[in-house]
């Protein structure tokens, strides 16, 4: 079984059916990707897959063949949504905070608050009440240059 | 200062937001093997045999006759087995442990359990064991509600509530030269090693504990993991190799504490006009089938009971009773919650019968300093319940909206409320919390067993070590808590991680600067070496408290918010939309106010979800309803907008004023949001009130 | 996962005609966007062990009209119904119902012919097909059936389909009056659904609704009710009587009933 993960090929032989969250944290060894529920409903194992944030916890892995697949490990660490969760405390306890900022990613520009709102309601925060992580999202939407430094760090 | 009251950066780096922080299900150690706990199927009875129905090579398998020393977890009390023997008292009791390396091989490994069932009870009020009983007793009730003009009864619910931190619970054991380590998302790493030591006995003296990154707490992680801490152990004694264990978030529901649901009455005397002058309280709580923390929750339930207000004859009785239901435990706010629950809404019904406004009634009764609570504590200077009360009604014009909503489904409702910081009464004093500060070659270490779990204790403890001890934000380094590395600062709970810890640290620092001599930490480690400093927690010398009479000073300071839940109701489906919810709180000062901010909108979601949403649904004994499906909490479409004000009023005896601050929120958005409900004409007395409840409501 | 993965059996088709020919063979359940049968698998509560994976076939990805007749590829996402144009101007109600279900990312990979074969009565985008007389459309090795959905289901979570048949597409006929719909869920957003019901307003309405049955409903006695011109409130009568629903964890059979009278005197006021 052969995707792209993170801009690079790789190869895995885990069972068609695992799900892609187990391939990704333990065949890949790649364990920023965390597991809330296993029953798609807190958002925290969030990928992308061609671009659509999913829950990892429910793609068998034969789905993802020949696709592209980001987790949180792709933005390295010095992408500015990364930074300004911590800065603006949008991340607290922080295990919901790789799929909270992975779903945040395919916001368009310049969103308003609803859309904040509406992209991030898969997500579940026991923390924060939400409101720090809408400070992070809307901060870095609104700031043109740290938006093109995104894309620049997505495209590495 | 340069580092208290601003918001600093983390010390958390910036592992969290890439995924690179280490929790316990994201290590991995050499040989390691799974853990599964098999647990009761039935509520109460007796176990008549246990069959192995697998092929048991490459298994281990730990039943009670494992245990070394002691088959009891070591809390309060030291009633509740590790593994059950004989008898079974609740719902997913554990009952044998399985480890296998292929997760596959054990999760099909089937043990069947024969029971003779016995009749459960589930309802506390006729329950006849009680885990504990208070009686608070000031002035003279009786004889005060006689000559009382008005008397207002109401009997009020709470139910179970979930903590849902987003990383279930897990721990790691792994046998090392001479002993053990655990490694594990827990809140008290020394509470776990007080239950290892009583479950193995001297013949294992060696156990550590080592908090990994920790998703989420809230009191959920404060005593469950010392049962799987222990379990994890003996797994792993038995098998010699390091064993995970790892709760999927049904098991984490079904299985581990709650909050303890409560039912409370009042009668209460007033004169004519709204004054108090006799409050008759009762509290029950449903302690579950073991004491685990039920005593001292219902003691702060009982102590809040009052509310923030201010009677001369106050009596309150209250019972922690045995069910055969898994049991309850800590939960941000533990029992204050409850019974705060209970008294702001009886105010509300108090107001409304005496046709008084409910800010009225409340700015009529709120304690003021000078002030003597129930238990007779006489407040201090640091008492705000009418300046949080003030901010509140202004900032969210409240009598406008009031009387401009009536009629419509929109509505608008308050609650007052007050939170004590730290352990209760002696407990600080009986605790001797240290802590300590080790010089490094480049600043200093802190070196505390105070567990970050999202609240920001690395990173507030490090600004208040920086200013005290005059240095820069970046030299100071906060220690991975390890209880063979770490001083004992006590549990990371009761909102006494900043008051007290931060206190100690701050000793530790001014002790610290003066052995350096104004030489800088990097100057005096290269002529003298390391050196650490290390002390115990003096709690102010006039506090006094009596633990038979429940009478003296309860709490070395209070916080105290004001919360006001502006929503709206759907009269065809009736669900509430939360559209505002402002809280104006006072902690004394914030150390960090963009965390301090993140404590209060955290705490008020979930406040906000415990009035609402959050409803544990028991069948014969068992939650129902254990997934993120059934049992909801707020999403982001769930939240209104939220206003926070933070007041200051600086406790004396805090690290730069700072009073304790986590479980203060949860305190009001409950009765906040059902008092707004009670203004729309709906008799609402229990929470959650789901659309179900407000139905049927009756109209007022 | 509470399943053993190595008790676990995947075929993956890369064409509907190879899915065909493995389903005529061989007894495998399909699995599209996965968002139920994972939840299943996870939870340890799924009996079949033999699947077929599907999410390949784009050619069950397309969204066209003819003549008067919206058809929806079964492997439609919510997400691409909600971008939709043809969907939006054709049935808006559909693109509603898309939006409330889960979150964004159970909108990317849920697809509305695993919404039906799945069998739900719970389901959020069932009861509009039911209220606009949708025909699914299901082949086997032996050709294709067209089916009204509201003959589909033969109770809880079980349909006429028979193990060799594929949906392959969901046709809609144009739709006469004006929609109605409204999710109530168990929270504002990534909820499951207590009562769902979907609506036509038309001189014969169509009323369907989910949650309050064994199945997604119609409510004929209703409509024909209305369609006679009888008085709102009699109406609601009557369909608080035609439905079934029960107590569950979620919520209780008297709120389900009083509700879905409230949602019918609200669909009647709305579109008057």
């Amino acid at each position: 079984m052969q995707f792209r993960l993170n801009g690079a090929d790789v190869e895995v032989g885990a069972h068609p059916m695992s799900r892609l969250l187990d391939v990704l944290r333990e065949e890949c060894n790649l364990t920023g990707t965390k597991e809330g529920c296993g029953e798609g409903e807190c958002g925290a194992c969030t990928v992308l897959i061609d671009g659509e944030p999913v829950c990892s916890c429910l793609v068998p892995v034969s789905q993802v063949e020949g696709a592209e697949v980001l987790s949180i490990e792709g933005l390295g660490g010095n992408h500015p949504l990364q930074k300004l969760f911590m800065n603006e405390v949008g991340a607290q306890c922080g295990i919901c905070t790789p799929g909270m900022i992975m779903a945040a990613l395919t916001l368009p520009d310049d969103p308003t608050l609803d859309d904040v709102k509406t992209a991030l309601a898969g997500n579940l925060c026991r923390c924060t009440g939400y409101s720090a992580i809408y400070r992070a999202v809307l901060k870095w939407k609104t700031n043109e240059i740290q938006r093109a430094d995104a894309t620049q760090e997505i495209q590495r | 200062m340069t580092a208290v009251g601003k918001s600093v950066a983390r010390k958390d780096g910036i592992g969290k937001a890439t995924g690179g922080a280490q929790y316990a299900d994201d290590l991995v150690f050499p040989e390691m093997i799974h853990g599964r706990t098999i647990r009761s199927t039935i509520p109460r009875g007796r176990i008549k045999s246990i069959r192995y129905d697998f092929d048991t090579t490459g298994f281990t398998i730990v039943d009670y006759r494992d245990v070394p020393a002691k088959n009891a977890v070591d809390l309060m009390s030291q009633d509740q087995p590790f593994l059950a023997e004989h008898e079974v008292n609740h719902m997913a009791e554990p009952i044998v442990l399985l480890a296998h390396e292929d997760r596959d091989t054990l999760l099909a490994a089937k043990v069947v359990i024969e029971y003779e069932e016995e009749e459960p009870l589930f309802d506390p009020e006729k329950s006849t064991l009680s885990f504990k009983d208070i009686d608070i007793v000031k002035g003279d009730t009786d004889s005060a509600l006689r000559s009382a003009h008005v008397i207002v009864e109401g009997t009020y619910r709470t139910g179970h509530q979930e903590h849902v931190y987003i990383e279930p619970n897990g721990v790691i054991a792994v046998p090392e030269e001479g002993g053990v380590a655990i490694y594990g998302s827990v809140q008290c790493p020394f509470y776990v090693i007080k239950a290892l030591r009583c479950l193995l006995g001297s013949a294992h003296p060696n156990v550590r504990v080592i908090q990994t990154e920790t998703g989420g707490g809230f009191g959920g992680k404060e005593e469950y993991p010392s049962m799987i801490a222990g379990h994890a152990v003996l797994l792993a004694l038995k098998s010699k190799r390091p064993v995970k264990i790892i709760y999927d978030r049904e098991e984490d529901m079904v299985a581990t504490t709650k909050r303890h649901p409560s039912i409370v009455r009042h009668r209460t005397g007033l004169t004519k006009d709204g004054k108090l002058v006799a409050m008759e309280i009762e509290v029950i709580l449903d302690g579950g089938a073991y004491v685990t923390l039920s005593p001292t929750v219902l003691s702060r339930g009982c102590i809040h009971a009052a509310g923030p207000y201010n009677c001369d004859n106050v009596r309150i009785r209250g019972h922690a009773m045995f069910t055969n239901t898994p049991p309850n435990g800590a939960f941000r706010g533990f029992g204050a919650p409850q019974t705060e629950f209970a008294i702001e809404v009886h105010m509300d019904r108090i107001a409304d019968q005496l046709g008084i406004d409910p800010v009225e009634i409340r700015r009529m009764n709120a304690l003021k300093p000078g002030d003597r609570t129930a238990t007779g504590q006489t407040l201090r200077d640091d008492t705000s319940a009418h300046m949080v009360l003030e901010e509140a009604v202004k900032r969210t014009d409240f009598a406008r909206k009031r009387k401009e909503w009536k009629g419509t489904n929109k509505s608008i409702g308050i609650s007052l409320f007050y939170h004590g910081a730290g352990f209760t009464g002696a407990g600080e004093r009986n605790l001797k919390s240290k802590a300590r500060l080790d010089l490094t070659p480049t600043g200093v270490r802190i070196a505390v067993g105070s567990t970050e779990i999202g609240q920001g204790t690395r990173t507030m403890h490090a600004q208040i070590v920086t200013d005290a001890l005059g240095i820069p934000y970046e030299s100071v380094e906060v220690a991975q808590p390890d209880t063979s590395r770490v001083a004992d600062s006590g549990p990371t709970v009761a909102s006494r991680t900043c008051m007290v810890v931060g206190k100690i640290l701050e000793e530790c620092a001014h002790e610290m600067k003066e052995k350096l001599g104004g030489l800088s930490p990097a100057d005096y480690y290269a002529k003298n070496g390391a050196i650490s400093v290390e002390r115990m927690y003096e709690p102010p010398d006039w506090i006094q408290w009596d633990d038979d009479t429940y009478l003296g000073d309860a709490y070395a300071t209070f916080g105290w918010g004001c919360d006001v839940a502006e929503l709206e109701l759907d009269p065809d489906t009736y669900e509430v939309k939360p559209i505002k919810l402002t809280a104006v709180q006072e902690f004394g000062r914030p150390i960090h106010p963009a965390l301090a901010q993140g404590q209060i909108e955290g705490g008020t979601a979930q406040g906000l979800g415990y009035a609402l949403l959050e409803k544990v649904v028991m069948k014969n004994g068992a939650m129902a309803n254990g997934q993120l499906t059934n049992y909801v909490i707020p999403t982001t479409l769930d939240m209104p907008e939220l206003e926070v004000v933070m007041m200051e009023n600086p406790y004396p005896g805090g690290p730069f004023g700072a009073k304790g601050l986590g479980e203060l929120p949860m305190d009001g958005p409950a009765p906040a949001v059902v008092n707004a409900l009670r203004a729309l004409g709906l008799d609402v007395r229990e929470i959650p009130a789901t659309p179900e409840l407000l139905a049927t409501a009756p109209s007022i | 996962m509470k399943t053993a993965l190595s008790d676990l059996d995947l075929r993956v088709a890369s064409s509907v005609n190879e899915a065909l020919t493995i389903l005529r063979d061989e007894k495998r359940t399909p699995i599209a966007g996965a968002t139920d049968v994972y939840v299943g698998l996870n939870f340890g509560t799924l009996k079949p062990r033999q699947y077929l994976d599907i999410w390949a076939l784009d050619e069950l990805r397309t969204i066209s009209t003819h003549d008067d007749k919206l058809i929806i590829g079964a492997l439609t996402s919510y997400t691409s119904l909600m971008q939709s144009h043809i969907v939006a101007e054709r049935v808006p109600m559909l693109v509603e119902a898309s939006g409330l279900v889960g979150g964004v990312q159970i909108q990317n990979r849920g697809t509305l012919g695993g919404n039906i074969a799945n069998g739900s009565p719970a389901a959020d985008g069932v009861p509009v097909l039911s209220a606009v007389d949708a025909v699914i459309v299901m082949r086997s090795v032996e050709g294709e059936r067209r089916l009204p959905i509201n003959s589909f289901y033969t109770g809880y979570r079980s349909t006429v389909m028979r193990p060799d048949e594929l949906i392959v597409a969901i046709e809609i006929p144009r739709v006469e009056g004006k929609q109605w719909f409204r999710k109530v869920g168990t929270r504002a957003a990534q909820a499951i659904s207590k009562i769902v019901m979907a609506a036509v307003r038309s001189p014969s309405p169509k009323i369907a609704l989910g949650s309050v049955a064994p199945t997604v409903v119609r409510a004929r006695m209703t409509e024909q009710a209305l369609a006679q011109e009888a008085t709102i409130d009699e109406a609601a009568r009557i369909l608080g009587e035609e439905i079934t629903p029960i107590d569950d964890v979620r919520s209780t059979a008297d709120y389900r009933r009083r509700v879905s009278m409230n949602l019918l005197r609200r669909f009647w006021a709305d579109t008057a």
